[in-house]
């Protein structure tokens, strides 16, 4: 019947694939309630936001929530804790279950009590009504949660809520900040090994010679593992791992991978396979008032993930299955590519997750758990871990794709862009696990049978991958944007905070400006004329309100700028005015950042999330690109790779604008695209000089500044 | 060749048995299991393995054992415990002053000698004390009101 397949449509979240009750929550018997979400932490604070919603529609205290890491063997699948969803998909799916059990408990505690529903007098999971009492935990039992979750049950009322809203304290905040060991690099196993793997610092093709007479020699090296050009070490300590693994290096030869192109941006509009039109208008009363044209390249290098602590995985072979603990975004996925690398059946392989350092997007985590899973074959029953060390970290892991671009608009002699394109020159945006045939995994490709490398692909629109954020959310009456997609991958990308959305409003929000000043408006103003979308019109009107934008005085060598999004053209709002000043460098010296993202769960999470992008954003656009050498990544340290540090980092206020009363979306990545381009606005209405290839620095400026 | 070395570590003495050319990072962390002191690069460059070293911040990657044989060893387990956080702790707490975490320990500890020498910084003296610490989340802001608050508080 047809009403089957409209309820199964109208599913929320993560509750299509999901839909058991009894796949997200628990009552245990010492008063707690475990929740079981598939989106894992990763310096998001999502665990605390998704307690938040638990809390919230239990009706219960925060204190009696607790959030179960992700496990394969225990959790919902909810695939990729990616795209700034996890509110989305495990929010609205966790805050139906939640209404329902509610609902069910208290049938039960009214059945009990002999009273109808209406007369529980319900707190904190405590029921009571004609002198009698009753809890929660009292009218559970296993059968209670084994159904389907039925999302007829309406959750609270916005205007009820007294959890969701508030800045509710990270719960994982108080050991990290004890210091106590939390992190999947603290995990210590008993009888655990330490391993490392030996890779080369650039691209290779394969192992030409390995001597492994004096890696044999260090004291505590239990086994030194050699698969194709797959190279690894055991050792009963960390530190003769390490000693091992550069023993090893030196004692290798690799043959040597095809050399890199010289000018990437070039290289990739010749290498385009596919030439995607992906959204177009026509006018042509409008395209007949064009007075004037001006056409602009933009491009952004390849960028790292450059978190803090390397990649970590354990890995331990218990009988016939394999327990690997990782800090991957997609432990589903993972699984299914460990699977399919190793040639071992899912169901014998449990993934759990297990918290990481800060993770922006694709990063070493996946790769290191097939390091981990390999070198654990010559482990016997003993248990391995292995941490990537900072050169493995930044030459190996996937990278943020380097993009160019071209734009081109017309005005119409009163001011108003009457054609726009927009061409994007990409790689794909990802090459996570889970969506190939084929492992998407390092060791997978290095293996003495080896499996193949899987393009980096994109995800299609709206909300898109290179292309996410290339359709303007302005109104052109002639519009044209084309996602010229290159398969051929000289250096490994895949999904970076944002994706294409960093450089794709970058491009759009410098090009504005300068539409902006071929008209002689100002640029908000400008901006304005061309938007109709009520919340984009509002954050930017407060961003230039906090910044007070017109009272702005020009001084020398000082400048603003503004940047605008709305993140993948469906989630939240940001508008960004940056101040900064240039002598030698840019410095950004202020962010007044205005955001909507609909119903806020946790306002703290929330500007923490968007200063976060935005001082992460600020330093891609002033410092950073992975330097390439001949044949691959030539980034051994931080001395190659400087990102901001306290002294430069901007000043930032935020200006949450609330909407109870709409969806919430993420706020992880709202920040980035909006920042870029208000900075380099700013750089611009300091010097006069408009800078088109990130990132600003100062070689950048002065070439700039030449070409005048 | 495994050596004995006495270290004073978090105020009391202790000893470890290892190779003096082990680097501290990995005496702290796998022999005697405080996890606190995280390794970030192997080179002193990022901050992630921060401790005391008779008072002041240094990288524990890039520090042999045979060099700190004697010497007064603080991490960050040193500066205060769950049930007794050191000031910086509550006020990082208070400030929310984290997003991952990994680089906290050795922001603290960078902290920590900072107000051992200045107890009153001005916001940009806490700025230029942690400029060794690298923090790729974007808590810088909240880290130096965290630090100030701190020393405002220890201060009165």
């Amino acid at each position: 019947m047809n009403t089957v397949t409209d309820a199964r449509l109208k599913r929320s979240g993560s509750l299509e694939r999901n839909p058991r009750l009894s796949q997200w929550l628990r009552l245990e018997r010492d008063g707690m309630v475990s929740v079981f979400s598939g989106k894992v932490e990763i310096g998001q604070g999502i665990l605390t936001a998704l307690a938040q919603i638990v809390a919230e529609e239990l009706g219960i205290s925060p204190a009696r929530v607790r959030m179960i890491g992700a496990d394969t063997s225990l959790s919902p699948d909810e695939g990729v804790t990616s795209g700034s969803l996890s509110i989305q998909d495990s929010g609205s799916a966790l805050r139906r279950a939640c209404a329902h059990a509610r609902a069910l408990l208290l049938t039960r505690a009214a059945e009990r009590l002999g009273v109808s529903v209406d007369d529980l007098q319900v707190e904190d999971g405590a029921v009571r009504a004609a002198g009698r009492s009753t809890s929660f935990w009292e009218c559970t039992d296993e059968a209670l949660f084994d159904c389907d979750v039925r999302e007829e049950v309406s959750p609270k009322s916005p205007r009820d809520y007294r959890i969701v809203g508030i800045a509710g304290r990270r719960s994982d905040l108080p050991d990290k900040i004890a210091g106590l060991p939390r992190f999947i690099q603290d995990m210590a196993l008993p009888r655990m090994l330490h391993g490392r793997v030996v890779r080369p610092p650039n691209g290779f093709l394969e192992l030409a010679s390995l001597d492994d007479t004096k890696a044999k020699s260090i004291a505590g090296v239990v086994a030194i593992v050699r698969n194709g050009a797959f190279v690894g070490v055991l050792a009963e300590r960390e530190d003769a791992a390490i000693a091992a693994q550069r023993a090893l290096r030196s004692a290798a030869s690799w043959k040597e991978a095809a050399a890199l192109p010289r000018d990437i941006h070039a290289w990739l509009k010749e290498r385009a396979i596919d030439h995607r039109i992906i959204s177009e208008k026509n006018d042509a009363d409008a395209k007949s008032r064009e007075a004037q044209t001006l056409a602009a390249s933009y491009s952004k290098p390849y960028i790292s993930h450059a978190s803090i602590g390397p990649s970590c995985a354990l890995a331990q072979y218990q009988g016939d299955e394999l327990i690997v603990w990782s800090h991957s975004q997609g432990i589903f996925n993972l699984r299914r590519d460990l699977s399919l690398a190793l040639g071992m059946p899912e169901e014998a392989i449990i993934v759990r997750h297990a918290e990481g350092a800060g993770c922006y997007g694709h990063n070493g985590a996946d790769d290191v758990a097939l390091d981990a899973a390999l070198l654990t074959r010559a482990a016997g029953s003993r248990p391995v871990r292995v941490q990537w060390m900072r050169d493995d970290e930044f030459c190996w892991s996937p990278c943020g794709p380097a993009m160019a671009l071209e734009l081109r608009a017309s005005l119409d002699a009163g001011g108003n862009v009457v054609s726009w394109q927009h061409d994007l020159w990409s790689n794909g945006h990802s090459s996570r696990p889970g969506r190939s045939d084929s492992p998407a995994l390092l060791a997978a490709w290095h293996m003495a049978e080896p499996h193949e490398r899987p393009s980096a692909i994109n995800m299609p629109l709206p909300a898109g991958a290179a292309d996410r954020n290339a359709i303007p959310l302005y109104d052109f009456p002639n519009q044209r944007v084309v996602n010229h997609y290159v398969r051929e991958m000289p250096v490994r990308t895949s999904a970076l905070r944002s994706l294409g959305a960093y450089a794709n409003v970058f491009a759009i929000e410098s090009f504005m400006d300068e539409l902006a000043q071929a008209a002689g408006v100002d640029p908000i103003a400008f901006r304005l004329r061309h938007l109709r979308d009520p919340r984009a019109r509002a954050v930017l009107e407060a961003a230039a309100g906090r910044a007070n934008w017109n009272g702005w005085t020009a001084r020398e060598g000082s400048g603003h700028g503004v940047g605008f999004a709305k993140y993948k053209n469906l989630g939240a709002y940001c508008a960004v005015v940056a101040e900064v000043e240039v002598d030698r460098e840019v410095r950004a010296k202020r962010l007044f950042i205005a955001v909507d993202v609909g119903l806020v769960i946790n306002p703290d999470g929330v500007r923490n999330q968007i200063e976060g992008g935005a001082i992460q954003s600020a330093s891609w656009t002033l410092k950073e690109q992975l330097k390439l050498g001949e044949r691959g990544v030539a980034v051994l340290g931080w001395e190659d790779y400087p990102i901001l540090t306290f002294s430069e980092v901007p000043a930032v206020e935020i200006e949450l604008i609330d909407h109870p009363e709409l969806p919430s979306a993420g706020a992880g990545e709202g920040a980035q695209g909006p920042t870029a381009a208000a900075i380099a606005n700013a750089v611009e209405n300091a010097l006069g000089v408009r800078v088109r290839d990130l990132p600003l620095t100062p070689e950048r400026i002065v070439a700039a500044i030449e070409r005048q | 060749m495994a050596e004995r070395f006495q270290l004073t570590l978090n105020g009391a003495e202790s000893a470890i048995e290892a190779d003096p050319d082990t680097s501290l990072l990995y005496a702290l962390r796998n022999d005697l299991q405080l996890k606190g002191t995280r390794f970030g690069c192997g080179s002193g460059r990022c901050g992630a393995c921060f401790v005391l070293i008779d008072g002041h911040p240094a990288p524990a990657c890039d520090t042999p054992l045979w060099s700190v044989a004697g010497k007064r060893i603080t991490t960050v387990e040193g500066l205060g415990s769950p049930g007794a956080l050191h000031p910086l702790q509550e006020a990082f707490l208070a400030e929310q002053a984290a997003q991952c975490g990994y680089c906290t320990s050795g922001v603290l500890i960078s902290a920590a000698a900072l107000l051992l020498e200045n107890p009153s910084p001005t916001e940009s003296e806490v700025r230029a004390a942690l400029d060794r610490n690298l923090c790729r989340c974007g808590s810088h802001n909240r880290m130096v009101r965290a630090v100030l608050r701190a020393a405002a508080k220890t201060s009165t």
